[in-house]
């Protein structure tokens, strides 16, 4: 069984029809990329998936290893194993990313009825997750991503993920708004936790962080549906000719 | 929006019957006649024992009264408050108690419901701390109009400090309570204070000797228990040259159908050098459902820096009542001194706020500081008020204002009401304000990270409102932290 499989979905967005009918499965252990031109759902399909209120489905399935994702909350998603790393993460004044952290971490481990971790026992993985990722432990005493550069904002959500072990993690164009350096240390964050338990939905505009975080898969959405598939060559051959002949075949 | 929708759906379903401390203690209580004439005040004074002169002081705060009117500025609403329809005096049976041990175990029952004697029993048993410090904090406790247990008397004595309920003060120490009783908040100050000082039952009294930093954070925890008893509490502080005390008090209230009048007055005097921090959690009964019910929570707090060098600091969680008239202020009449207020007001379902502060610079040099933190849920209204002025002599005077306003669904309200007058050209006077509504992207942020919808705006509350709890002392930030995510509780779903 894969680890997600998307039937038929339709959704709207204030009564505007995004998602036109998506199907779309990844295995476990996957990393699936999603392009696509602007306007073409990517974004959407990421809400979709992590339960956004205001996005609503009008029509088809989600599965997340058999159960019915979409009758799930948001929360409940993430418990059981759903991450979105946010385009554009979002501030928390006065919470330290530290609290945030730890209560996120707390908060799934009590839904998924797993104890929850004394703060020396936290506090421990924290700071093995930072070390890995090669993350300043005082960036965890500030408040979450108030006065955070674009690539500290997308570091952290790396930093999240690797702290919440998802099954299927969401990136929505983490690439968006980071210089090459900072792409490079997001994306070498990301591949550290590629895992056979985790799987990967990677969405972006550009081939470029491809380049990068290579994917098993390539998928191209376009008005609201998957129109075609690929190895990671696609990728390239959309760098080389644009998303034009995509756009056209819809008409 | 949809969106936006979801969340006023989830405050729609705000229920504040669940109100957590809504309960009645069974006592025998002794009452004055229902109804207020000069026999009640005269019945109040005898039942307690008090001096000639205390007498004729609230006989000629009452004649007073029968002259005034409630104030109608405040931007709350209720119907009119029938004054003879209220018990002015009521007070346990039982007497003479020693020690905690005395106490009628119906009431320490009451406090065990409350979650206090968990850290009152920690306290009373001398439970370590994590830094093998013991926790240190002398309960003045106030049931029903007579406070029925004080503890860590002796220790206080030893240092010289007086904390008592103001009725043995006046016996033990009248000099003391005739010089300063009525000197920050006289007797013809307003309506509510002016009745308060005709009828007062009890209260604390602190009075700190010269030099002497208090040993201990006092600490009174307040309770309206009887039914259709207005609480009047009288509260007076001082901090003589050169000396410091931090005060706590924390309240809660059963629920009930009528509404209940609360109408305090707390005065503080800090003397040269000294200084005052008197920090509140106020958690009363704020009325079901509706919006019936509920405390009525007018209360006069005023302190007088009245040395120079001296500093009042006020810091308050407001998050009970059905409406809360309060404005804890400072007049800075020492040169060099220093009022502060912090305040975290917190209105759900149908609460009233109308809270801020004054600060009166009449001193030179005298700066204060104002941080206010208002969140109003559901079809509550939160007003900030506050005063910031200048006397034309008070050269070099400061002050910096801070009023945030957070809005949760769209049904409630946030007013700001700053009045600012600079009487000289000297004074740097700084105010700044912001007024925002939790974003639904910031909580689904939240909860695609695990956090339920309510455990989310605990947490962005809690943000929120971090300058000012920081302010509060150590023993009530985490008491006070869970009481946010109470009061906010049914603010979603």
């Amino acid at each position: 069984m894969p680890l997600l499989a998307i039937k038929n979905l339709h959704a709207e967005v204030d009564g505007k029809k995004i998602l036109n009918g998506v199907n779309l499965t990844v295995e476990k252990g996957q990393v699936a990329a999603i392009m696509g031109p602007n306007g073409s759902g990517k974004s959407t399909l990421a809400y979709v998936l992590a339960g956004k209120p205001g996005y609503t489905v009008t029509q088809g399935q989600v599965l997340l290893d058999g159960e019915d994702l979409l009758a799930m909350e948001p929360d409940e998603r993430a418990a059981k194993g759903v991450f979105l790393a946010f385009q554009y993460p979002l501030e928390i004044p006065g919470v330290a990313s530290m609290t945030f952290l730890r209560t996120a971490l707390n908060a799934q481990r009590k839904r998924r009825g797993e104890p929850e971790l004394s703060t020396p026992e936290f506090l421990k993985r924290v700071r093995e997750v930072a070390g890995r990722l090669g993350i300043d432990q005082e960036m965890l005493r500030r408040a979450v991503n108030v006065g955070f550069s674009g690539g500290e904002k997308k570091r952290n959500e790396v930093l999240q993920m690797a702290l919440l072990e998802p099954r299927l993690a969401v990136l929505d164009e983490t690439d968006s708004g980071l210089d090459i350096d900072a792409l490079r240390v997001v994306a070498d964050g990301v591949n550290r936790l590629r895992s056979p338990q985790r799987s990967m939905i990677v969405i972006t505009h550009y081939q470029r962080l491809l380049n990068y975080i290579v994917p098993d898969v390539v998928h191209v959405l376009s008005k609201g549906r998957v129109v075609k598939s690929g190895g990671k060559d696609l990728a390239l051959e959309l760098e080389a000719r644009g998303y034009a002949e995509y756009q056209d075949e819809m008409v | 929006m949809p969106a936006a929708q979801e969340t006023v759906e989830k405050v729609r379903r705000i229920d504040v019957d669940q109100y957590k401390y809504g309960f009645v203690t069974d006592i025998e209580s002794e009452k004055a006649p229902k109804g207020l004439n000069e026999d009640t005040v005269r019945f109040i004074s005898a039942k307690k024992n008090e001096p000639e002169w205390m007498l004729e002081w609230r006989l000629e705060a009452f004649r007073r009264w029968l002259t005034m009117r409630e104030p109608k500025w405040a931007k709350v609403k209720y119907g009119p408050i029938d004054y003879q329809d209220i018990y002015y005096y009521s007070a346990p049976k039982k007497k003479a108690l020693k020690s905690l041990e005395d106490v009628d175990p119906e009431i320490l029952k009451t406090y065990e419901k409350l979650g206090i004697p968990l850290r009152e029993q920690e306290i009373l048993a001398g439970v370590e701390r994590e830094d093998g410090t013991r926790s240190r904090v002398a309960v003045d406790a106030v049931f029903d109009s007579v406070s029925v247990a004080t503890t860590f008397k002796e220790e206080l004595a030893k240092a010289g400090v007086l904390f008592m309920p103001i009725s043995e003060a006046l016996q033990k120490h009248p000099e003391l309570v005739r010089q300063y009783l009525g000197t920050v908040v006289p007797i013809t100050d307003n309506f509510f204070a002016t009745l308060n000082a005709a009828v007062f039952s009890d209260g604390s009294f602190v009075y700190v000797p010269p030099g002497v930093r208090c040993p201990m954070e006092l600490s009174t925890y307040f309770r309206i228990n009887e039914q259709k008893t207005g609480q009047f509490e009288r509260t007076l502080i001082i901090a003589d040259k050169g000396s410091y005390v931090s005060y706590l008090e924390g309240c809660t209230a059963p629920s009930r159908d009528e509404n209940q009048l609360h109408a305090a007055v707390v005065e503080l005097i800090a003397l040269d050098d000294a200084e005052i921090k008197y920090s509140t959690i106020q958690n009363w009964y704020p009325g079901d459902a509706q919006g019936k019910g509920g405390v009525y929570n007018f209360v006069t707090k005023r302190g007088e820096c009245r040395g120079p060098r001296s500093k009042i600091s006020w810091t308050q969680l407001e998050t009970g009542s059905a409406i809360t008239w309060k404005y804890p202020s400072c007049i800075l009449r020492g040169d060099n001194s220093r009022g502060e207020f912090y305040s975290i007001a917190i209105s759900n379902g149908h609460q009233q706020v109308d809270s801020g502060t004054k600060m009166w610079h009449f001193g030179k040099n005298t700066s204060s500081r104002i941080i206010s933190k208002g969140i109003a849920a559901g079809h509550s209204n939160n007003t900030y008020r506050g005063l910031v002025t200048t006397h034309r002599k008070a050269t070099g005077a400061r002050n910096f204002t801070n009023c945030d306003s957070l809005l949760i669904g769209d049904k409630c309200g946030a007013h700001t009401v700053p009045y600012i007058e600079a009487k000289n050209a000297s004074v740097v006077f700084e105010h700044e304000a912001t007024t925002s509504k939790i974003s639904e992207e910031m909580l689904f942020y939240c909860r695609q990270r695990g956090l339920s919808a309510e455990e989310a705006v605990a947490l962005v509350v809690n943000g929120f409102v971090k300058d000012v709890l920081q302010q509060l002392p150590m023993e009530f930030a985490v008491e006070a932290q869970k009481l946010i995510s109470i009061s906010l509780e049914g603010s979603v779903g």
